[in-house]
């Protein structure tokens, strides 16, 4: 932030100096902030609209593009991978391209080269959330091994000393960035965390059901578990509902990660649900696109030419530190975007 | 001797397999690993299954009388999803479940009269159908991939009931298995259904009425989704629409083709469904105890459901004189 505005600022300054000044003093920034900006086409990606992240991106981003006149558009692949590689051919491809591609990739290398062919065709990339092989415009989301070592200390806090210091995992999948360098800085934490361990970690596939029948299978086998961490809000519900089955909710302590909406993190923190979750400042990462794009629009570089990581703020809540703002309400923000 | 020994091979069909390989498999998990043979651990196997095994109950009778019902996982998960979006609206309860009822009535009736009349192959009905509600419900009748039960609803209260420690579902299960059984075996109606899956056109020419009953099928297996939809958000406290996109469709005939209902029809009955479900079940609680990664589940779900359909194959062969295209 701090670089941009010192940078616009510069830029300013140096036409400031070479215009040369109306009889009335006129800015001659917004015109050509205005110039660079309107019209220009940006278009969201994700790995499916229905979900609470993706829709609070969405909202905040109509809302900025819509101000500055561009036109925003978004593709729902609906959780398929091939829909989404079709949705980034077509935008390619299209008489309208868009100037900038906003992709949320499924998984590390499955849009690699097709994010590459955008770029060459002189779209700026940017790549949000989830982590992919790839020289993006710039990575907007969350540092995930560090969210992994978020939950792992929320966990050991959550047990406490006198527990008998045993963690189950509930991971995502075998594919995803988000799930491996999540267990990679959950692991980290508990190995260097004396007497912690790790005594089941299956796979919930991002289904509550899965997660509900393993997490059951977990307590049984090892009933004495302290802390469970479910890798995402989507499917923890099922962890939660194992842990309510087995009468469990004062002994389990849950802890998840997710985007921070109302309904799926604050209230569920609220009656006692999650122990605690890790969230997304969802408004500071979707700034942080609307930043980096009116920056690329205005840059006159050309797309692949840096790959900045923006890591949004990673905050692990409690009951304890609930406040009326921590999360966002999706309800609000489709309202302000006008939905 | 040999003579012997192939009269026992012979008397081995699918179904009794899989029930030794399911025995066999829970035998090695009982003395291999501990916590397996609880009663806790066993009830939850049972209720892990108890939703599966509800639907494949519903897709058994729809395969049976020679059809297929792949819009089973859409009207469970959307018809449920849309109900729950309807109360969080603020309708009445009874509205919303009379609509969705309704709802749910439309499609089955749908799927029933398009292969029934239009004779249109129900492969290829229901794959659209599915389609259809899922992507109607998720774009105009609901705002997000996962709905909330309101708080203190009775579904909520439905997910957290225990009969002697023993969850609901397991009870609806058992219920369900026994009205199926019922049906099949000592009703008119159910047996009809054989005879309309062995040899439709024999069934129709002694008078079977096999069009209005093929519809009274896909409305039957419908409904049931629907209830399975229930079990599902009154456990979880909520429904992901994800589900849709999940191998849970897979896992549905598998249970049914695996404890051997034959894809060709006429053919198993409840039994075959709870063999089939055993096996799943006991299969994936041992995996899951023996923490393998869900790639590996899945390669193992799959080799038996090839294995399965290998040998339905050869002992269920298709019938050369009844056999339509556009069969399964």
């Amino acid at each position: 932030m701090k670089t941009l505005k010192t940078l616009l600022a510069a830029a300013l300054v140096s036409v400031a100096s070479f215009a040369a000044l109306p009889a009335s003093a006129q800015d001659p920034s917004p015109a050509m902030y205005a110039e660079a900006l309107a019209g220009k086409r940006v278009m969201l990606v994700p790995m499916a609209m229905g979900f609470d992240l993706a829709q609070g991106w969405a909202a905040i981003l109509k809302h900025e593009v819509d101000a500055f006149g561009g036109v925003f558009e978004t593709r729902d692949p609906n959780w398929s991978v091939e829909a989404g590689a079709q949705a980034i051919t077509e935008a390619i491809a299209s008489d309208q391209k868009p100037d900038v591609l906003i992709v949320m990739s499924p998984d590390l290398n499955s849009y690699s080269k097709l994010m590459k062919r955008a770029q060459d065709a002189g779209i700026y990339v940017l790549l949000i959330d989830n982590p992919a092989n790839f020289k993006a415009d710039a990575f907007i989301g969350s540092d995930w091994t560090q969210l992994g070592r978020l939950e792992a200390e929320a966990v050991v806090k959550g047990c406490g000393e006198g527990s008998s210091k045993k963690i189950g995992l509930v991971q995502g999948d075998q594919v995803n960035a988000t799930s491996l360098y999540q267990y990679a800085g959950i692991m980290e934490v508990l190995d260097k965390t004396p007497g912690f361990e790790v005594v089941a970690k299956p796979d919930s596939n991002w289904d509550a059901t899965t997660s509900r029948n393993v997490t059951a299978t977990m307590l049984q086998q090892n009933p004495d578990i302290c802390g469970i961490i479910d890798f995402w809000d989507g499917d923890a519900t099922g962890a939660a509902a194992a842990i309510r089955d087995a009468g469990k909710q004062d002994q389990v302590f849950l802890v998840t990660t997710g985007g921070g909406e109302k309904a799926a993190d604050c209230d569920m923190i609220e009656n006692g649900t999650y122990g605690a979750v890790v969230m997304t400042e969802l408004a500071q990462e979707s700034y942080n696109m609307v930043t980096i794009i009116k920056y690329l629009l205005q840059s006159g570089q050309p797309a692949g030419t840096s790959s900045p990581f923006i890591y949004t703020l990673l905050k692990a809540t409690t009951k304890a530190d609930l406040k009326p703002d921590s999360c966002w309400d999706l309800k609000a923000l489709q309202a302000m975007a006008g939905e | 001797m040999g003579g012997n020994a192939w009269t026992i091979l012979r008397s081995l069909n699918q179904e009794r397999i899989v029930l030794v390989v399911a025995v066999l498999i829970f035998g090695a998990a009982v003395i291999a690993l501990p916590g397996f043979f609880t009663s806790a651990n066993l009830i939850s196997i049972v209720r892990s299954i108890s939703v599966l095994g509800i639907l494949a109950l519903g897709m058994s009778v729809v395969i049976i009388g020679r059809g297929i019902d792949l819009s089973m996982v859409a009207v469970m998960a959307m018809s449920i999803a849309w109900y729950l979006q309807l109360l969080g609206d603020g309708m009445t309860e009874h509205s919303a479940l009379l609509l969705v009822l309704g709802g749910v009535l439309a499609i089955g009736l749908l799927n029933g009269i398009l292969v029934a009349y239009a004779e249109v192959p129900a492969i290829f009905v229901t794959l659209a159908s599915g389609s259809f509600v899922f992507g109607y419900v998720r774009s105009q009748l609901i705002t997000s991939d996962a709905v909330p039960v309101p708080t203190g609803h009775w579904v909520e209260l439905l997910g957290g009931l225990r009969l002697a420690g023993i969850p609901v579902e397991v009870y609806l299960f058992a219920v369900l298995s026994g009205a199926v059984f019922l049906f099949l075996r000592f009703t008119k109606w159910g047996r009809y259904v054989y005879y309309a899956g062995d040899n439709p056109v024999a069934a129709r020419n002694i008078g079977i009425p096999v069009r209005p009953m093929l519809v009274l099928r896909y409305v039957l297996s419908a409904l049931i989704a629907f209830a399975a939809g229930l079990l599902t958000a009154a456990s979880l406290h909520s429904i992901n629409t994800r589900i849709v996109n999940s191998t849970l469709l897979y896992d549905i005939v598998l249970v049914a083709v695996i404890g051997g209902i034959g894809l060709a029809g006429g053919k198993g009955g409840v039994r075959n469904v709870l063999v089939g479900a055993a096996l799943i079940g006991i299969m994936l609680n041992a995996m899951t105890i023996i923490d393998i990664s869900l790639l590996y589940q899945n390669l193992i779900k799959s080799t038996i459901l090839l294995f399965a359909i290998i040998i339905d194959g050869l002992l269920n062969p298709r019938d050369e004189q009844t056999a339509q295209q556009g069969d399964i």
